[in-house]
C-alpha cells in the first residue's frame, strides 16, 4: 500500500499546494494539513474530484496540543483531525486543521459528509471547538448542564464536581470533588528508543 | 376543530429494547415518528482521557470495556495502533491466534445481536438458542485468558500466552450429577483447539436452526422487510461500515480490502445485501457467522501444525518469563522497568482499524515520545450508526424504532466510550 500512499501524496501536493496544503507521509499514512479558511473548498474537492473520491468521513476528532512534548509545543493549540476513506480507490487520508486558542472555530463539514454531525458535536462538547454552520451544535456526551470541556489538557482528570444523593433535599446534588488527584506512574519522555535495535523494523521511523 | 395528535415521547434510558442506556426523545404524529433525538452519554466514562494517564499496557484493559460484547476485537485495534507506532511485527502464530479469536468474537457478537434483536421484535426462542452457543465461546475466552468477558488477552507484541492444552471441566455438584457432568465434559477432554474444532463442526447446524426459526418466518419478515431502508449513497454519506454498509449492497470489508494480520491467507466470502433494509442486514450477519466459522476452521488447522512463539522476544515491550525474573538479573530489570514505567513510543501518530463485528473500529493514537499516549481517539462504529437513527426511523411507526435500534447492533459501551 506504500506505493499508492506515495502516489496519493504527490497527487494531493499538486492539487492543494496552491491553497497552502502540506501533505506528508508517515508510517504508511498520508496526512494533509490545510489552513482553516480553505477547509470547505478542500473537502469538497476531496470528495467530488475523481482522483480523490473520498466518499466517507470515517472519523473526526479534536486534539489539544498544549502540553505536547512536555511544553515543547509552539504551534497553535487545537487541531481538528479528519480521517477520510475512499472506497473507490481503497485509500485513506488524514486531514488536519490547526486552530488557535482565542477563536477555536472552523467551518462545519456536515453538508459534505453527513456523518460529521455527531462527531462535531462531540468535538464541541469535549474540546469546545466551534463548528460554523453546524445545524445543531449541542453537547452530546457530557451531562445536561455540564460546565467546561473535559478533554482539554487543563481540565483535571477527576473533574470539578461530583454528584451524590441528598437525603434532606430528596434529590441528587452537585458538590466539589472530594477525590485527590494521584499519579501512579509518572509520564516520562525518552528519546533513546531502546526497543528499536532488537526488533524487525517495519516502515521508517520518523525520528529514529 | 382539528384533533391534536402530536406527542413527544421519552423512550429510555431504562428500557429493555434500548440496548443499554439510550434515551430517545421521539416527536410523533400519532404513531408515526417525525423526529428521533437520541440522547447519549449516560455511560460516558472518558476512556480516551483515562488512557492519557495510563501507560500503553495499562490502557489496554479499558478497550474490553468499550464494546463489551466483542471484547477482543477492540483490543485488536488498540494493539495494532501501538505496534504500528513501535514498528514491530508480531510472530505469525500470534497473528493466527488473533484472527481466530477475532472470528470467535464476531460469532459471539452476532449471537448476542440475533438473540437481543429477536427478543425485541417478538421472537423469544432465538434468544435461548443463541445464548446456548455463546456459552461455549465464552468458555474459549475463559480457557485462554481466565476471564469470560474482559480478557485483556491481546498485548502489544503478541498475545498474552499460548493456547492451553486442556479445557476447564465441569464438576459434579448438587445441580449436575455424575452422568450429566460426563455428558457435558465430553467435548472438553482434549485441548482448546479440539474444543474449538468440535464447535465449528456443530455450529453450522445451529445457524440452520436460527434460520429455520426466522428467515422464512412470516412475522419476522413483517417486522423487518422494508424497515429502515438505507440506500448505498446514503450509507456512505452517513459513515456506515461493517454489516450496515454491506446490507446496503456495498462489498466493503477491511479483512479483504485492507487485510491486517493473516486475513489475506484465509479463504472466506463477503456477504452483501440488496435492499438495505433490516431483513437484509439480518441475512448478512447470519451469513457472516457461517463465514467466521470457516475462518476459525482454517485457523485451527494451521495452529495445530505450526507451534511457535506467540509473543515477541523483546523484553523492552513484552514481559520476560516469570522464572527468568527469579534468576536472571537482566530479566528482573526488564520486568521492573516494564511494569513501573512501561515503554516509550517514538513521536508520531497512527490510525489502525479492524473489521469489528459492528463495523470499522479504529484507534487514532498520537504519541509525543512518552510512555503514555498523548491522545487516543476511539472510532466506534456504533456511535456513527446511532447518529443515523433519526434519518432511518423517520416516517416509521413507534414499534419499528425498536427494530431499527436492533438492526444497528449498538452497544453503549462503545457509543458513549
Amino acid at each position: 500500500m506504500t506505493d499508492s500512499v506515495q502516489k496519493l501524496v504527490e497527487l494531493i501536493t499538486d492539487r492543494f499546494e496552491g491553497i497552502g496544503g502540506i501533505c506528508k507521509e508517515a508510517l504508511g499514512e498520508a496526512t494533509l494539513e490545510i489552513p482553516r479558511e480553505r477547509l470547505l473548498e478542500c473537502c469538497r474537492a476531496l470528495r467530488d474530484e475523481a482522483d480523490f473520491a473520498f466518499e466517507q468521513l470515517i472519523d473526526l476528532c479534536a486534539v489539544d496540543y498544549s502540553t505536547f512534548g512536555e511544553g515543547g509545543w509552539d504551534g497553535e493549540r487545537f487541531a481538528v483531525v479528519y480521517h477520510l476513506l475512499s472506497i473507490q480507490h481503497n485509500r485513506r487520508l488524514r486531514l488536519r486543521v490547526f486552530l488557535d486558542d482565542e477563536r477555536p472555530m472552523v467551518d462545519s463539514v456536515v453538508d459534505i459528509w453527513a456523518s460529521a454531525n455527531w462527531f462535531e458535536r462531540e468535538a464541541f462538547d469535549l474540546f469546545g471547538i466551534l463548528f460554523e454552520g453546524h445545524p445543531d451544535l449541542r453537547r452530546i456526551l457530557t451531562d445536561y448542564g455540564f460546565i467546561g470541556h473535559p478533554f482539554r489538557k487543563d481540565f483535571p482528570l477527576t473533574g470539578n464536581v461530583e454528584m451524590r444523593y441528598d437525603e434532606t433535599k430528596g434529590r441528587v446534588v452537585y458538590q466539589p470533588v472530594s477525590i485527590e488527584p494521584r499519579i501512579n506512574i509518572p509520564r516520562v519522555i525518552r528519546h533513546d528508543h531502546r526497543f528499536a535495535g532488537s526488533v524487525v523494523e517495519k516502515g521508517e521511523n520518523s525520528d529514529a | 376543530m382539528p384533533e391534536i395528535r402530536n406527542y413527544t415521547l421519552n423512550f429510555g434510558p431504562q428500557h429493555p429494547a434500548a440496548h443499554g442506556v439510550l434515551r430517545l426523545v421521539l416527536e410523533m404524529d400519532g404513531e408515526v415518528i417525525e423526529r428521533a433525538d437520541p440522547h447519549i452519554g449516560l455511560l460516558h466514562r472518558a476512556t480516551e482521557k483515562l488512557a492519557e494517564t495510563r501507560t500503553y499496557n495499562q490502557a489496554l484493559p479499558y478497550m474490553d470495556r468499550l464494546d463489551y460484547v466483542s471484547m477482543m476485537c477492540n483490543e485488536h485495534a488498540y494493539v495494532l495502533a501501538v505496534e504500528k507506532l513501535l514498528g514491530v511485527e508480531v510472530p505469525i502464530r500470534a497473528q493466527y491466534i488473533r484472527v481466530m479469536f477475532d472470528e470467535i468474537t464476531r460469532i459471539l457478537n452476532h449471537l448476542m445481536w440475533i438473540g437481543a434483536h429477536g427478543l425485541d421484535i417478538g421472537a423469544m426462542t432465538i434468544f435461548l438458542y443463541a445464548f446456548r452457543e455463546r456459552e461455549d465461546l465464552m468458555d474459549c475466552y475463559e480457557a485462554v485468558s481466565g476471564a469470560r468477558m474482559h480478557a485483556a488477552y491481546y498485548r502489544p507484541g503478541g498475545v498474552y500466552r499460548d493456547l492451553p492444552d486442556s479445557m476447564p471441566k465441569y464438576e459434579v455438584s448438587k445441580w449436575h450429577n455424575a452422568k450429566e457432568v460426563e455428558r457435558m465434559n465430553r467435548n472438553r477432554q482434549g485441548s482448546l483447539l479440539d474444543f474449538i474444532e468440535d464447535f465449528t463442526e456443530r455450529f453450522p447446524a445451529c445457524v440452520d436452526e436460527y434460520e429455520t426459526l426466522l428467515t422464512d418466518n412470516r412475522i419476522w419478515k413483517q417486522r423487518t422487510v422494508d424497515i429502515g431502508v438505507v440506500s448505498p449513497e446514503r450509507a456512505l454519506q452517513l459513515g456506515f461500515t461493517g454489516p450496515m454498509l454491506r446490507g446496503s449492497g456495498i462489498a466493503w470489508d477491511l479483512r479483504k480490502k485492507q487485510p491486517y494480520e493473516v486475513y489475506d491467507r484465509l479463504d472466506f466470502d463477503i456477504p452483501v445485501g440488496t435492499n438495505g433494509d433490516t431483513y437484509d442486514r439480518y441475512l448478512v450477519r447470519v451469513e457472516e457467522m457461517r463465514q467466521s466459522n470457516r475462518i476459525i476452521k482454517q485457523c485451527v488447522e494451521w495452529l495445530r501444525k505450526n507451534p511457535g512463539p506467540v509473543m515477541l522476544d523483546n523484553h523492552k515491550i513484552t514481559p520476560p518469563r516469570r522464572d527468568d525474573v527469579k534468576g536472571d538479573m537482566e530479566s528482573l530489570i526488564h520486568h521492573f522497568k516494564l511494569f513501573t514505567e512501561g515503554y516509550c513510543i517514538p513521536e508520531g501518530e497512527a490510525y489502525a482499524a479492524v473489521e469489528h463485528p459492528k463495523g470499522e473500529f479504529g484507534i487514532y493514537m498520537i504519541s509525543d515520545g512518552a510512555n503514555k499516549p498523548y491522545r487516543l481517539k476511539i472510532r466506534a462504529p456504533g456511535f456513527v450508526h446511532l447518529s443515523a437513527l433519526d434519518e432511518m426511523s423517520r416516517g416509521h411507526m413507534l414499534a419499528d424504532v425498536v427494530a431499527i435500534i436492533g438492526t444497528q447492533d449498538i452497544v453503549f459501551g462503545e457509543v458513549d466510550r
